[in-house]
């Protein structure tokens, strides 16, 4: 059925004709498409940002800009990669795509409220992107008060940018949670829903309930800079750290909803790749609600020197612990997947060995800094810039590479060139430990984060970072060239290309605008290789 | 089980214990060789304190390579072992197995605890200030730093011949614990201007391998004892805007008698902190209210109050330190004393910064 090419078909690609046909769709997939090019075009914003970064510490002084301009541009690399591509990035485009394709079901459970995410996330992005008209927020993805407070415009247009895209949030997670319970195809239980199913529902939840937080934060700060209500500024009888409290019992949670759809991702990678049933279904499930809940209370180890009282940080330093055995338990979960399996090295796969490779480092040095005495050093110096790039783009950069080389013939019907795609995973692996690696010694030897300039000791670790950025560079690249070109000239894949068994490959290639022809009956659990 | 390689069917039996040996040895062998794995990566260390903040370090760093080993090696492993050679593969349907799962949560957790209580332990000594420590009070502002000795000795950043910025350089005894009393101030003491607000800075002593906010509003403090003579840089770790990075100062240790020739040399202040926070208590109108020996007038007597646990209405005890003193003179309707009136007026506005510093080092004399 594939040899006749896709488009000779009817699918969702060839359903309607038109951008407003586009832009007015309430199909998920559309919706999820849209998200793609959408985070895709962030991501390049954000990486030109990184770049610029870079290339500016690649010498002490000034290099290409000066320190104003180096604030912000810092600035928006933060806050444009977080806000606008790690948040939006799995869920809202793989997630949208194939929630309901793996559960079964038609569409989402609130196809409008989904329309209306993709344009609260492009109505954010505007309104954060407007805030460089009044000079631009020099403030740090965090905001923090009472600095930010100077330069009040920027800064609070930039975090109404961010209040509005955090209703994306809300909505794609009410609308995920929703779909999940009600939607499934008959015999598709809890229990036999997959893995990435379980990681944006566990997402999900943290979505729901937690960028609410931000959204209140925002509004207290417009409050205390509009009516001179005193909250956060000590002028006014405040407290600037009850700021960090508010941003981080957000912005920590955030951080899962980063991270727990990118373990999503590797576990459809791993099975499918090494062609084998998951190794411990349920402790795996389980793991990302056990994360999303205690995720809610450790933000307090952003704050170990803040001036928190000594009993705080040590009961956050304490939660934080926890967090690290359910990581460990996917971590080991998957490798022991791996045992007696039959593995294929395609591109996909790559990038979820290399997502465990990166993600581990991540992971353990995140043990150093939960570890209180370690992290009073260790605070605000590139130790803790390396350790969440190692998670975030090591870790959830990383899984969207391989989803998004695993699931582009089932989205558009043809093949990318697998050779080229390993092209870009080994110059972004490679590239990525030359420019983070480094970063870990820097901060150890006491270098802080958000410097525009540093000690000439410094210098030689930074230039070899600068370059692991440019092969990072590169890396992407290479695979937006090949992801273009399998657009154009791709070979027809087939429903199934990969040998997988979660129910998006039952389907044609591109799939139908109902996904299904006819209703999916599932009777067995999401990984059969037997 | 029996799907299991044989290596990890022997491990539930004697797993736990062989473990916890294994940890044990890891431990002793880091204490052994701590200074080599941790000078390999952190810059030299000045304290005490930072040894032992190293030695966690080194324990983690190399339990962190063999979990990374197992872990990483064990996937090259298995991708090499069980390499796909055919479209069809047969594969072993392996779904789960408890004990190996209970085992390698529960692992993790026992080390992760113990790295916790290890962590606690030694952040307790950061924290819990010596007594007789000296102390010297740090002003930080964008972006520069300004330190206070109560002999009214003031240090501040300088120009040197070739007309670069010297940064301002705290000269510390060698041996001898010293405490930091840490306040964030303004540019320009007088402006009003919104935008010239003191903001939030960080103190960081790498060498000493410590760091603290200081938050405006309030004090915050800080504590060390370098044992080595020499320079060490201290870095703005919080950012405070495009002069962030060049926020530097310096902690020159020197032998205690060099440190006292030092302090008593030209440059001193004309009168010393407790002098000044003495005539202050005076001409402020202090004295009215509060006295100096222990009787009681309006207001609770400062003599023997530093330091001291005082109840408030309301049930709730506070130790007088630095940051009570300050809240009380600025805002004393915040806390009052159990059984005393509220009728102090706030100072706010009518005090300056190093005034304070004054009348607290003033306050502490008085035991």
């Amino acid at each position: 059925m594939a040899s006749t090419g896709a488009h000779s078909e009817h699918n969702y690609l060839n359903h309607e004709k038109g951008l407003w046909s586009w832009l007015s769709t309430l199909d998920h997939k559309r919706i999820g498409i849209m998200y793609f090019i959408t985070v895709a075009i962030f991501f390049l914003v954000g990486g030109i940002f990184a770049l610029l970064i870079r290339t500016e510490l690649f010498s002490t002084g000034q290099t290409i800009m000066t320190a104003e301009t180096y604030s912000r541009v810092m600035t928006y690399h933060g806050a444009v990669m977080v806000f606008l591509v790690i948040i939006p990035g799995i869920p809202a485009f793989l997630g949208n795509f194939f929630l309901p394709m793996q559960i079964g079901a038609k569409d989402v459970a609130f196809p409008r409220l989904n329309l209306l995410s993709w344009y609260c996330l492009i109505l954010g992005a505007g309104v954060a992107l407007l805030s460089l008209a009044f000079g631009g927020a020099d403030t740090g993805w965090t905001f923090y008060t009472p600095y930010s407070i100077k330069h009040a415009p920027a800064v609070l247009c930039m975090m109404l940018g961010v209040f509005i895209a955090g209703f994306s949030s809300i909505l794609t997670g009410l609308n995920f949670v929703v779909t999940t319970h009600k939607l499934r195809a008959p015999g598709m239980t809890m229990n036999r829903i997959p893995l990435f199913v379980w990681a944006l529902y566990s997402t999900a939840i943290i979505q729901v309930l937690a960028t609410p937080v931000l959204a209140i934060t925002v509004l207290l700060l417009a409050a205390e800079n509009i009516f001179g209500i005193g909250f956060f500024d000590p002028a006014l009888g405040g407290d600037p750290v009850l700021f960090q409290h508010f941003f981080w019992f957000y912005s920590h949670p955030a951080v899962y909803i980063m991270i727990l759809p990118a373990f999503g991702v590797i576990s459809e990678l791993i099975t499918t790749f090494a062609r084998k049933t998951i190794f411990g279904y349920t402790a795996i499930a389980y793991s990302s609600i056990a994360i999303a809940a205690v995720s809610f209370f450790v933000w307090g180890h952003h704050m170990f020197v803040s001036g928190q009282s000594e009993f705080a940080g040590v009961v956050f330093s304490f939660l934080t612990m926890l967090v690290g055995v359910p990581t460990a338990i996917k971590l080991f979960n998957w490798i022991a997947t791996l045992y007696k399996g039959s593995i294929n090295l395609a591109a996909p796969m790559l990038y979820a060995l290399g997502f465990m490779f990166l993600f581990t480092i991540g992971g353990v040095t995140g043990i150093f800094l939960a570890t209180i005495a370690v992290d009073v050093h260790f605070h605000d110096t590139y130790f803790v810039v390396a350790h969440f790039h190692y998670v975030m783009v090591g870790g959830t950069l990383m899984a969207i590479m391989g989803g998004i080389f695993y699931w582009f013939p089932k989205m558009f019907g043809k093949l990318c060139s697998d050779a080229w795609a390993r092209v870009s995973f080994v110059f972004i692996f490679v590239g990525f430990n030359v420019t983070f690696y480094p970063q870990f010694v820097l901060g150890s030897l006491g270098m802080p984060r958000r410097y525009f300039d540093y000690l000439p000791e410094y210098e030689h670790l930074n230039r070899i970072s600068t370059i692991g950025a440019y092969l990072i560079g590169i890396g992407f690249i290479v695979g937006f060239f090949t992801v273009i070109h399998g657009l154009l000239k791709g070979k027809p894949a087939g429903p199934n290309p990969w040998g997988s068994k979660t129910l998006e490959w039952t389907t044609a290639s591109p799939p139908p605008h109902e996904n299904f022809l006819t209703t999916p009956i599932v009777t067995a659990g999401p990984y059969e290789y037997r | 089980m029996k799907l299991m390689p044989r290596i990890l069917t022997g491990l539930p039996a004697t797993g736990l214990s062989a473990l916890m040996a294994l940890l044990a040895s890891v431990v002793a062998s880091t204490m052994a060789t701590s200074t080599a794995v941790a000078s390999a990566f952190m810059p030299p260390a000045a304290t005490a304190t930072a040894g032992e903040v190293d030695q966690i370090y080194s324990f983690l760093l190399i339990t962190s390579f063999i979990s990374f080993v197992l872990l990483i090696g064990g996937m090259f492993y298995f991708v090499y072992k069980y390499q796909r050679r055919s479209a069809n593969d047969k594969t072993a349907y392996i779904s789960h197995n408890y004990t190996l799962e209970f085992l390698w949560s529960f692992i993790p957790f026992l080390i992760f605890m113990f790295v916790f209580v290890w962590g606690w332990k030694v952040y307790h000594d950061m924290r819990k200030v010596p007594d007789g420590a000296l102390e010297i009070h740090v002003m930080a502002k964008k972006w520069d730093w300004r330190f206070l000795y109560k002999s009214g000795k003031e240090i501040t950043s300088g120009i040197d011949d070739k007309g670069q910025k010297t940064p301002a350089t705290m000269v510390v005894p060698v041996g001898r614990p010293v405490k930091l009393i840490m306040a964030s101030e303004k540019i320009n003491e007088a402006s009003t201007d919104r935008s010239d607000r003191p903001v939030l800075h960080s103190f960081y002593l790498p060498a000493a391998r410590i760091k603290q906010d200081i938050v405006p509003g309030r004090f915050t403090t800080l504590w060390f004892n370098i044992d080595k003579p020499g320079d060490y840089w201290v870095f703005c770790t919080e950012f405070c805007g495009s002069g962030h990075s060049a926020m530097k100062a310096m902690v020159k240790a020197v032998p205690v008698e060099e440190f006292e020739s030092w302090l008593a040399a030209e440059g001193g202040g004309a009168l010393t902190l407790v002098d000044q926070g003495k005539a202050l208590y005076v001409s402020k109108s202090c004295a009215g209210c509060h006295s100096a020996d222990g009787t009681r007038v309006v207001g609770p007597t400062f003599k023997g109050s530093f330091g001291a646990k005082h109840v408030m209405e309301g049930g709730q005890t506070v130790t007088v330190d630095e940051d009570y003193i300050r809240e009380s003179i600025l805002n004393p309707n915040a806390k009052t004393v159990a059984g005393y009136p509220q009728v102090m007026p706030p100072y706010a506005g009518q005090l300056s910064d190093d005034e304070l510093k004054a009348i607290i080092e003033f306050i502490k004399t008085l035991k």
